[in-house]
């Protein structure tokens, strides 16, 4: 069964697709990482990469290879996870609240995410024991929580839970911007500032061990559910008439997304637009079918964030630009052209 | 395999909208649901179909209660075409149908070329082979009302059940609509607006009003002058024909002398 299961025409057309996909991800985040305020050749990127990985004795400079290995590359696949799961993430809520606009940016995550992130750092909430991530994942729950709870009093629509994503969004961001103005330094203003705006800078390996997991566990939970995904399409009750468990479903794929966003945001701040605008990018060129848009908005997702961010480091010599400034430069025109072309919503 | 209802109840909020019903549906026939709107017709039918638990009483399938099937046992027994069922996503008539494989398909039981056939002849059984490759969005509602039962058809069930299948369909696809469910070789529970269509192709009819079943038994049973003056209100005669059938015929102000109306509207 297994044998002819893995042998099956699908099964191989499916594992090569997988193969070039992370081969084009590879390759990806090489460049990326040879690319910055100094370049370095794709070359020594490879030396560097194969010394660490498996001693192979390369002679590489090594400041180079510090670049190379502590900053650039860590911080390359954290943009990737973290692009990976957003649109992942998206493609999720999309599917499931029956909303094309839905999108963890949207639903208070990243509000919620902010205000624990700035309720650390400022207010110095949980006497130290907290770090600035930490504080964020608890609030980007909390906002959830919030939002969700807001979403079912209001009823069952559709629209409700965008609403209340909105109302949600707005009071934890007044709340930020009161903490930060009521309470910040000018220098504290404006670290906050960069980092409500998505930023890479800090990134080391030991958050590349939190992000690709997170995504990668994500990925695989929602890809499991992918053909449960596919039943909403008709809506809830339908799905519960095509056989799909609805609340556990609910429950634990609204869950993963919230989880995902919230790991992403609490390391590198809020990045808005890539929840909302891959999955309909990933749409555009597969299709309907989750067991196809998940894996391809992963893909996306983590190219569109890794040259993101590159872009955001060499834009402005000598400056590194918040990634959330350029996702948004990028993906507002991106889902104007999406918009206009009448692919969302008819 | 039979599909029961015991004692039903179901409430949304503190209103209870289904007051202990007791239903059986015997395996071939076509059992009619009327009501008036608000009688809890569509409540009914999602209790029947296992989308909804009911709050008391009990809901079997094959005489097991049908929590305790698993809902997608339950998926590849019921079929259920729910009332309004609409999406904005860009997929094509045949992907539609192919959600109805949904049931049986896993990790370990991917989609196979036993599947393909089935979607085809779902979408054969509902004559929509030649549009099959066209987008949701482009189908008029009657074809998408007869993708919705070949989606339902795609879960081999033994029971198919039709929330007002014919609402928004002009005349002549209500009939065809109906004619087509009527020829499958499944079990049928269909709620139905228009008594004269329950009348022409029910074996039995059920009546609801205000969340309690008034009767069941034959349309000539059922629809009689009095059933139609207490429950839906309205004056009725019920003309028998020659071969069996029976035969709504509503009484009305007539129209009135166009003369006269038009003295009125001037």
């Amino acid at each position: 069964m297994i044998v002819r299961l893995i042998a099956s025409p699908v099964f191989l057309m499916r594992g090569g697709a997988a193969f070039a996909a992370l081969l084009l991800l590879a390759i990806v985040l090489a460049f990326a990482a040879s690319v910055g305020e100094t370049a370095i050749p794709v070359k020594t990127v490879m030396d560097t990469i194969a010394n660490h990985l498996w001693d192979a004795g390369y002679s590489v400079d090594v400041i180079d290879a510090g670049i190379i290995w502590n900053y650039r590359l860590s911080r390359a696949i954290v943009a990737a996870s973290c692009g990976a799961a957003l649109a992942v993430s998206g493609a999720v809520l999309q599917a499931l609240l029956r909303n094309s606009l839905a999108d963890p940016y949207l639903l208070g995550i990243s509000a919620g995410a902010s205000t624990g992130a700035v309720s650390v750092v400022i207010l110095g909430l949980g006497a130290g024991m907290l770090s600035l991530s930490l504080g964020a994942f608890i609030g980007a729950v909390a906002a959830f929580g919030f939002v969700a709870l807001l979403a079912l009093q209001a009823g069952r629509g559709t629209g409700a839970i965008i609403l209340a994503g909105i109302a949600g969004s707005q009071m934890f961001n007044a709340l930020t911007s009161f903490i930060v103005t009521k309470s910040a330094s000018a220098e504290q203003a404006r670290g906050i500032m960069f980092w409500l705006l998505g930023n890479l800078s800090g990134v080391r390996w030991s958050d590349v061990w939190l992000a690709l997991p997170v995504a990668v566990i994500g990925l695989l939970i929602c890809l499991w559910h992918a053909r449960a995904l596919d039943a909403f399409t008709f809506g809830r009750e339908s799905a519960a008439s095509l056989g799909v468990p609805v609340r556990r479903v609910y429950a634990v794929l609204i869950a993963s997304a919230a989880m995902m966003t919230a790991v992403m945001v609490s390391i590198v701040g809020s990045i808005g637009f890539v929840g909302l605008v891959i999955p309909h990018a990933a749409r555009f060129f597969v299709g309907t079918r989750h067991g196809l848009v998940l894996p391809l908005s992963a893909l996306i997702g983590a190219l569109f964030l890794v040259c993101a961010d590159v872009i955001s480091r060499v834009i402005v010599p000598g400056q590194v630009l918040p990634i959330g400034v350029i996702t948004a430069l990028v993906g507002a025109p991106a889902f104007a052209l999406i918009l206009c072309h009448g692919r969302i919503l008819r | 395999m039979t599909l029961e209802l015991r004692d039903v109840v179901w409430s949304a909020g503190y209103r209870k909208i289904i007051k202990n019903v007791s239903i059986r549906v015997e395996p071939g026939e076509f059992l009619g649901l009327i009501g008036p709107n608000g009688s809890g017709k569509t409540s009914l039918m999602s209790v029947l179909s296992g989308v909804r638990a009911p709050a008391g009483g009990r809901a079997m399938l094959a005489g097991r209660d049908m929590k305790k099937h698993g809902r997608r046992k339950l998926a590849q027994q019921i079929g259920f075409v729910e009332q309004q069922a609409d999406t904005t996503d860009r997929l094509t008539a045949r992907e539609a149908v192919s959600l109805g494989r949904t049931p049986y398909l896993s990790m370990l039981s991917p989609w196979s070329d036993r599947d393909d056939v089935i979607v085809e002849r779902a979408l054969g059984d509902v004559d929509m082979t030649h549009l099959a490759d066209r987008f949701w969005h482009t189908l008029s509602g009657g074809e998408k009302q007869r993708i919705h039962i070949a989606r339902a058809l795609a879960q081999e069930p033994k029971f198919l059940l039709l929330d007002e299948p014919t609402n928004h369909l002009d005349i002549r696809h209500q009939l065809g609509l109906l004619e087509l469910v009527n020829r499958l070789p499944v079990t049928v529970v269909a709620a139905l607006h228009d008594l004269n269509h329950a009348a022409m192709y029910c074996d039995r009819i059920a009546m609801m009003c205000d969340g309690e079943l008034v009767g069941i038994g034959s349309p000539a049973d059922i629809l009689t002058p009095e059933n139609l003056r207490d429950v839906f209100g309205v004056d009725a005669n019920i003309e028998h024909t020659a071969d069996g059938f029976c035969l709504v015929r509503y009484h009305g102000s007539r129209r009135i002398n166009v003369a006269n109306k038009k003295d009125r509207v001037a």
